[in-house]
């Protein structure tokens, strides 16, 4: 392998982290803005658990990028120095908290997701991603406990909390079809034994999914097939309003520790 | 984190009296733990439920000063612990409402008092979070006055309330530490960094000191309340070791303490500090604080949106259990 | 319609081979949500292993005014200690 063609592969590689750590961490701000305003008081104990567990999982791999990249940036630079093209996060990620049922479909939905992406990574050709894989899966069984026991509740509960639960499905599930969509990184870092055949996840997902939708009483919508690119850098209006918030203060004091 | 004055406002207790009230002040004076079944002078259950509910507001309400800084805390390592010490401030306040809860009355109840105005929760909280120092001044300040408080209460006569407070001030050991690393990153970081750190202990200060309640000779339930073991020090007591506590921790910080009178007895070993603005305390106590209509708007808000959540899970839950009801009853009536 | 959730007990078993112990309560609509609320509540710092939650109204306590009735008699059946027993020095293993 020439050296061109070996920078290539680290930034595949670095991008593909990226993409990992930077959904965990988007996931993890969504959720931090629920604290202290959640339906009941144990809840607020439960999202700030989710979101701790999600922000833990972005600081490893967040660190492991910077490495794999080589140029000095740690966690806290690729978190609070990039701009929202250069956030890899995938677009379901950043949607607005919206009410109780928005919140809980969009955390079930990726939930369902990382229990496929890290399971796989578990076992992958890079040890250390493996590692935090491994880790991560086990917060993240507990994470889909969580959000489709809510999603059942929810769905099979009062005729307003389905009406909202299938508003929220219905509003969410235009964004799925980017998770299964291999790209070229997604490729690149299959060949090299990293990364899981997407496409493959999908069926094992999406059986998981339409049996929560059963026993919740809800609808799978139809496919959207409109194509999101938040891990590629083209998001949503929502991310940069929320890195704005997010950075605020790194991007005032330039320089500072914290 | 919590408190101050948490036996007012209300009624003055009442000493019970008569045989089982000779009974009862006999087991407190043994150092007996008084457990939920256990007879009580109702002025005793009512002067708990008061202050273990009002201790449980605080912890809620202070959820949200803090709170407020979680989507803009400045580093990741900064944001998770802010997001755990928020959430331990949650499990408080349900640690003592639970603790409430085995004096007869509801969380439900409770909750319905505190967003009606009705219970009182600790007037620190209706200060703004202004900018991040602040979050640094309440683990450094409040919190460190509400451990001066909430020491004490763990060898309360009622055990319930004791047992959480132990667990509270077990878990609250590393709120304060972060608060003050917070101050001492800022105070030892740029001149605005610096700034920010002055500015915020400009305006926590005296609020924290005023969180130990009026003074003794103002303070109407000190006595009973020592009587039943409910309260260990009185207000003048726990202020002034949280002063001589903190000011040389201020010193540290390289950070002014915004009082011209302050200055070291020599002969006490105390700090005595300048004449308290009472008056300020009790606007904020009176509901005119910065904060107050924020604060409640919020947890009203919260409320209000989430009870169509807890209704679906009541909603699913009865029909978990209707379904379960009809599956006995046809596996009872298949031959 | 109400919403209120009912009220559980909680026991925490720290580690394998010691015993459940009370710790608390809280509030959930059902009996999964309990355990999920258990260990989002009661477990934040490692303080367990496995969790038992019971909904509070189906415990039942002895009355704290039969306490004598029920738990002084016990206190005369000293025989039942092992110092009861006097046993001089020189005998072992007793």
């Amino acid at each position: 392998m020439n050296a061109d063609a070996r920078a290539d592969e680290t930034q595949a590689h670095v991008r593909y982290v990226l993409r990992l750590a930077d959904t965990s961490l988007i996931l993890g701000q969504r959720l931090g803005e629920w604290i202290g305003h959640a339906p009941a008081l144990e809840e607020d104990l439960g999202l700030a658990n989710l979101a701790l567990d999600l922000i833990g999982q972005a600081r490893l791999l967040l660190s492991y990028a910077g490495e794999l990249e080589g140029r000095g940036r740690d966690e806290d630079a690729l978190a609070f120095l990039r701009e929202a093209p250069q956030f890899l996060s995938v677009t379901l990620a950043e949607q607005p908290n919206g009410d109780f049922a928005h919140t809980i479909t969009r955390q079930w939905l990726l939930d369902a997701w990382q229990l496929e992406m890290y399971q796989a990574l578990a076992g992958c050709a890079d040890p250390r991603l493996a590692a935090i894989a491994a880790k991560a899966l086990k917060e993240t069984r507990y994470h889909y406990r969580f959000s489709s026991g809510w999603l059942v509740r929810l769905g099979d509960g009062t005729p307003e909390s389905r009406r909202r639960a299938q508003a929220a499905v219905d509003e969410l599930w235009r964004f799925t079809h980017e998770l299964f969509s291999p790209d070229e990184t997604d490729e690149r870092m299959r060949a090299t034994g990293i990364a899981p055949d997407l496409a493959a996840l999908e069926p094992s997902w999406s059986r998981r999914v339409d049996e929560d939708l059963r026993v919740a009483t809800l609808t799978r919508p139809a496919a959207q097939p409109y194509a999101w690119h938040g891990k590629r850098g083209v998001h949503t209006e929502h991310l940069s309003h929320l890195l704005t918030e997010m950075q605020h203060l790194q991007r005032t004091y330039p320089g500072a520790s914290w | 984190m919590y408190t101050q004055a948490l036996d007012s406002p209300g009624k003055d207790p009442v000493a019970a009296t008569g045989e089982a009230a000779e009974r009862f002040q006999a087991r407190v004076d043994a150092d007996e733990k008084i457990e939920p079944k256990d007879w009580m002078p109702e002025a005793y259950r009512q002067t708990l439920i008061r202050q273990i509910s009002q201790h449980a507001h605080s912890e809620i309400v202070g959820m949200l000063p803090e709170g407020n800084w979680i989507t803009r805390a400045p580093s990741l390592r900064r944001k998770a612990v802010l997001i755990a010490k928020v959430q331990d401030e949650g499990g408080h306040g349900m640690y003592l409402y639970s603790a409430a809860e085995t004096l007869g009355v509801s969380r439900a109840q409770m909750v319905e008092q505190l967003l009606s105005g009705a219970a009182k929760y600790s007037s620190i909280f209706n200060y703004p979070t202004l900018t991040w120092a602040d979050v640094g001044a309440i683990g450094w300040l409040v919190d460190g006055a509400a451990i001066m408080n909430q020491v004490p209460i763990c060898r309360c006569s009622y055990g319930p309330y004791a047992r959480a407070m132990v667990r509270i001030c077990r878990e609250e050991s590393f709120h304060q530490r972060q608060g003050f690393e917070i101050m001492m990153t800022l105070a030892r970081g740029g001149a605005a960094q610096k700034a920010m750190a002055q500015d915020a202990l400009d305006r926590w200060w005296w609020p924290s000191v005023m969180m130990f309640g009026p003074s003794d000779a103002d303070s109407k339930h000190t006595a009973q309340s020592m009587r039943w073991k409910i309260k260990r020090f009185s207000n003048d007591e726990l202020r002034q070791k949280f002063i001589d506590v903190t000011v040389p921790q201020a010193h540290f910080l390289g950070l002014t303490l915004p009082d011209a009178h302050l200055r070291l007895d020599e002969v006490s070993g105390h700090y005595e500090i300048g004449p308290i603005d009472w008056s300020e305390f009790h606007a904020v106590l009176k509901g005119n604080g910065p904060c107050n209509r924020e604060r409640l708007e919020a947890r009203r808000a919260a409320h209000a949106a989430g009870e169509w959540v807890r209704e679906a899970a009541a909603a699913h839950a009865r029909k978990l259990e209707d379904r379960a009801a009809t599956a006995q009853h046809q596996e009872r009536g298949s031959p | 319609m109400s919403g209120d959730w009912p009220l559980y007990e909680v026991f925490v078993r720290s580690r394998g081979g010691l015993e459940h112990r009370h710790v608390g309560s809280l509030h959930a609509a059902d009996s999964r949500m309990a355990i999920e609320h258990a260990r989002d509540v009661y477990t934040r710092r490692q303080e367990g292993v496995s969790l038992w939650v019971v909904p509070s109204t189906l415990i039942v306590a002895s009355d704290p005014a039969e306490a004598d009735a029920l738990f002084e008699p016990a206190r005369d059946k000293i025989y039942r200690h092992p110092t009861f027993y006097v046993i001089p020095d020189e005998v072992k293993n007793l």
